[in-house]
């Protein structure tokens, strides 16, 4: 058990200490004291409202990554979460605009509208890797730039409103269709929150961390997507189809995806514009591969890149250094988390089978 | 038995482009509005230039897969590229630019090959990791490097390229001073429908370009030698098949790899830097815009050869001009495309490749449909154009493909 436990904690550790090595590195490169730098982020970063901001932060990077997640499970890249995103967004964004509806119904209409949208640009890329073996990571990357670039650049430009500010938009989504915030909740147990609102999606968050939990660790389907994950010949000759797998793993990955811009356009925003967040689908990627797919886990990284995102911002402020130093840190983190799991995996492999081989010896003499 | 095949082949080749080349010609002349751009030396030679990228990311994308290495992270080692091709243009001049782009590249090839080939981590894993550090990795750099030069966090102050010239007597370049006659120039003004045009398009490989291109296009030749011709291309592509057996004749695998995965860093940075140094004259944030898993789509359809490569990245590249041009050439390509799907049903009818027909044909006559009631196409059409190029390839044209047998998995010393 306590060895089990260090297994998978020492992955990130060693990641995390090689990260902070290296951050030191470049912050002493571009002159600054990496020790004052990181105490100014500690300081900026255990106020309430950096933690509501890094937690609204984390919900779009937690359903991103469960997104990518599915896939993984099976070795499934879905590189696409990013365009299915932004697409589902903006076209349940141009729904909720468009129709009237009594509040609970109206949020539930937007959402399953993102879903749906989610799912069928994702599902594109299943069949053509069913039908004619279409890598998805090439496939979903040019779908993003075709979505991106191509459908939502051209139905922004055909449905926009006439906006004071010259700004280029959809309508705004009537009050029926925002979700509440949660900072009453969270006032119960602390202080008054100033200008931050934590967005009612975390609810939303929680209950699909919870479903994917269960759908992968409990369900006949999850069982098939690890099967097929682990060893797809393996799990092809046990009777699990394939096909079906990658369809089914894809669209549902699209439709949690579809979810990730919702947190922010019905928390906040009410419609979208051209400052739609843009990134949390690759972001998702990251937050992933760091949580190692694990419901758990990925929440806990999607927590801990949210925060340090957040809180570098008090870095350009104080003119310590530049934040892009995070940009640099995720990526190393990333990398070397990687790499230390992939060693970490290996050594365990070889002590499993040490004490596999030690005991046959006890049982043979 | 195989020349006998690779005769065929050519003829076959041949008489596709032939055909290609009349379709082209008698498109763009009979269109609803008809254009001249689809086949003009102005068009060919930006078509051209732009596919110098793209070609480059192929070849670099061939030498790792050559040695069993999927190499995702093309992408990321092209933005690397972008941003140390223009530092080193500003400090030095473009040529020490290029150089700085390919050993950038090399760098995160090297990253690369650390992962996949000591580590063994996940190959798509790591290339993926890769492609989400490097643009952090520049953006750090030009916060630091290009704010206090003009530029800004996102993109760098503008460089000055390498200087272009014509070739003598095909169009109409200087011979030590003298200006020679401009024969493809001379027979594509003459306006003969298909003869007109084809010298247009040849004369587009001739005119203007850039010393830069005409280095990059001896990549392709290069890529043949090296990979074909020598004992290194031989050891290297061994262990992309068999890296057991390679093993076992006591080729290095884990260097050979190392070796793909570099070269591969190698060429993917040079195209990086091409881009940003000879086409965009800065370098700025995004602007790669995935032309590293373009390179990967084209090395699939170029069947991981070097010529079938060269070949795809044309293709890519003429698309890319789409979007310099106006809005006829575009819109005269629905037409092309069109009947371009409906051929392609016709001859899928002999093949007996139901679903094909269906939907090549359904497609037909929705994109002539499109074709015949609009005047022009939005304005981000032509953008998306090469990614819709990229899938429409890769869902038609990838028949009979032999990628190399031992590619993606990752390989230890000791395994049979």
């Amino acid at each position: 058990m306590i060895k089990r436990l260090g297994y998978a904690a020492a992955a990130p550790v060693i990641a995390a200490i090689v990260a902070l090595a290296f951050s030191a590195v470049v912050l002493l490169i571009s002159d600054a004291d990496p020790m004052v730098a990181f105490k100014a982020v500690l300081k900026y970063g255990s106020q309430l409202e950096t933690n509501i901001e890094a937690l609204n932060r984390a919900t779009a990077l937690y359903l991103s990554a469960i997104a990518v997640a599915i896939g993984f499970r099976m070795n499934l890249f879905n590189i696409g979460v990013e365009g299915q995103y932004i697409l589902a967004a903006f076209m349940a964004a141009a729904v909720g605009a468009a129709i009237k509806l009594p509040p609970v119904l109206h949020v539930g209409v937007i959402v399953l509208t993102a879903m749906a949208v989610g799912a069928i640009w994702a599902g594109l890329a299943a069949l053509m890797k069913i039908t004619k073996n279409v890598h998805e990571v090439i496939s979903t990357i040019m779908l993003n730039v075709i979505a991106v670039a191509g459908i939502v650049s051209y139905f922004l430009s055909r449905w926009k409103v006439p906006d004071p500010t010259l700004d280029t938009r959809l309508g705004d989504i009537p009050p029926s269709g925002w979700v509440p915030s949660l900072n009453s909740w969270v006032e119960f147990f602390t202080r008054d929150i100033r200008r931050v609102h934590l967005y009612g999606f975390l609810l939303v968050a929680i209950v699909v961390g919870i479903f994917y939990h269960v759908l992968i660790n409990k369900t006949r389907l999850g069982f098939d997507l690890r099967a097929t994950g682990a060893n797809a010949l393996a799990a092809e000759a046990s009777g699990v189809s394939p096909k079906r797998t990658v369809l089914t793993t894809m669209m549902m990955s699209g439709a949690i995806a579809g979810l990730v811009g919702l947190a922010d356009l019905l928390g906040s925003a009410h419609n979208y514009n051209l400052r739609f967040a843009q990134g949390l689908g690759f972001a998702g990627i990251a937050v992933a591969l760091l949580g190692r797919n694990n419901a758990w886990g990925v929440a806990i990284a999607a927590f801990v890149l949210g925060w340090l995102e957040r809180s570098s911002g008090v870095l350009a402020v104080q003119g310590d250094a530049p934040r892009e130093i995070v940009t640099i840190m995720t990526g190393i983190i990333i990398l070397s988390a990687v790499i230390a799991f992939a060693v970490v995996e290996r050594r365990r492999l070889a002590d499993e089978v040490r004490t596999a081989a030690a005991a046959a010896r006890e049982l043979a003499t | 038995m195989t020349t006998l095949l690779r005769d065929r082949k050519r003829t076959r080749m041949l008489s596709l482009a032939l055909s290609g080349l009349v379709a082209i010609s008698l498109v763009q002349q009979y269109a609803r509005f008809p254009t001249q751009d689809l086949t003009s030396s102005g068009t060919w030679s930006i078509a051209v230039a732009w596919s110098i990228p793209i070609l480059l990311a192929a070849l670099g994308g061939m030498y790792a897969e050559r040695s069993g290495i999927v190499n995702i992270g093309l992408d990321g080692m092209m933005i690397l590229g972008t941003w140390f091709g223009a530092m080193f243009t500003i400090l030095a001049g473009p040529w020490v630019g290029m150089l700085a782009a390919a050993i950038a590249g090399m760098l995160g090839g090297l990253v690369m090959a650390v992962a996949t080939v000591t580590f063994k981590v996940d190959q798509v894993i790591a290339g993926v990791a890769l492609n989400l550090m490097a643009p952090g990795i520049t953006r750090f750099l030009a916060e630091i490097h290009f704010t206090d030069r003009g530029g800004s966090i996102t993109q760098s102050p503008t460089i000055v390229g390498v200087s272009g010239f014509s070739f003598p007597f095909l169009a109409g370049g200087n011979l030590f001073g003298w200006k020679s006659p401009d024969l493809l120039g001379a027979v594509e003004r003459t306006g003969f429908i298909v003869i007109s045009d084809l010298a247009g398009i040849l004369r587009g490989f001739f005119f203007n370009m850039s010393w830069l291109t005409l280095v990059m296009i001896l990549g392709i030749p290069f890529s043949i030698w090296l990979l074909w011709k020598t004992a290194f291309g031989l050891r290297l592509r061994s262990c992309g098949e068999h890296p057991t057996a390679a093993d076992s004749l006591g080729v290095k695998v884990y260097l050979y790899k190392y070796y793909g995965v570099l070269i591969s860093g190698l060429f993917a940075g040079a195209g990086g830097g091409f881009l940003a140094i000879e086409l965009s004259g800065l370098y700025k944030e995004g602007q790669n815009q995935g032309r590293g898993f373009i390179g990967l789509a084209t090395l699939i359809f170029g069947n991981w050869k070097p010529v079938g490569t060269a070949l795809g990245s044309l293709l890519f590249g003429f698309t890319e001009t789409l979007r310099l041009r106006d809005q006829d050439a575009p819109h005269a390509l629905l037409l092309l495309v069109s009947v371009a799907l409906l051929a392609l049903a016709f001859f899928a009818i002999f093949r007996r490749r139901r679903t094909t027909t269906i939907v090549a044909a359904a497609l037909a006559v929705l994109i002539g449909f499109a074709y015949f009631t609009t005047n022009g196409v939005p304005d981000q059409l032509p953008k998306i154009t090469p990614y819709l190029a990229v899938l429409a390839v890769l869902l038609f044209g990838t028949q009979r493909l032999r990628p190399p047998a031992a590619e993606g998995r990752p390989w230890s010393k000791g395994e049979t």
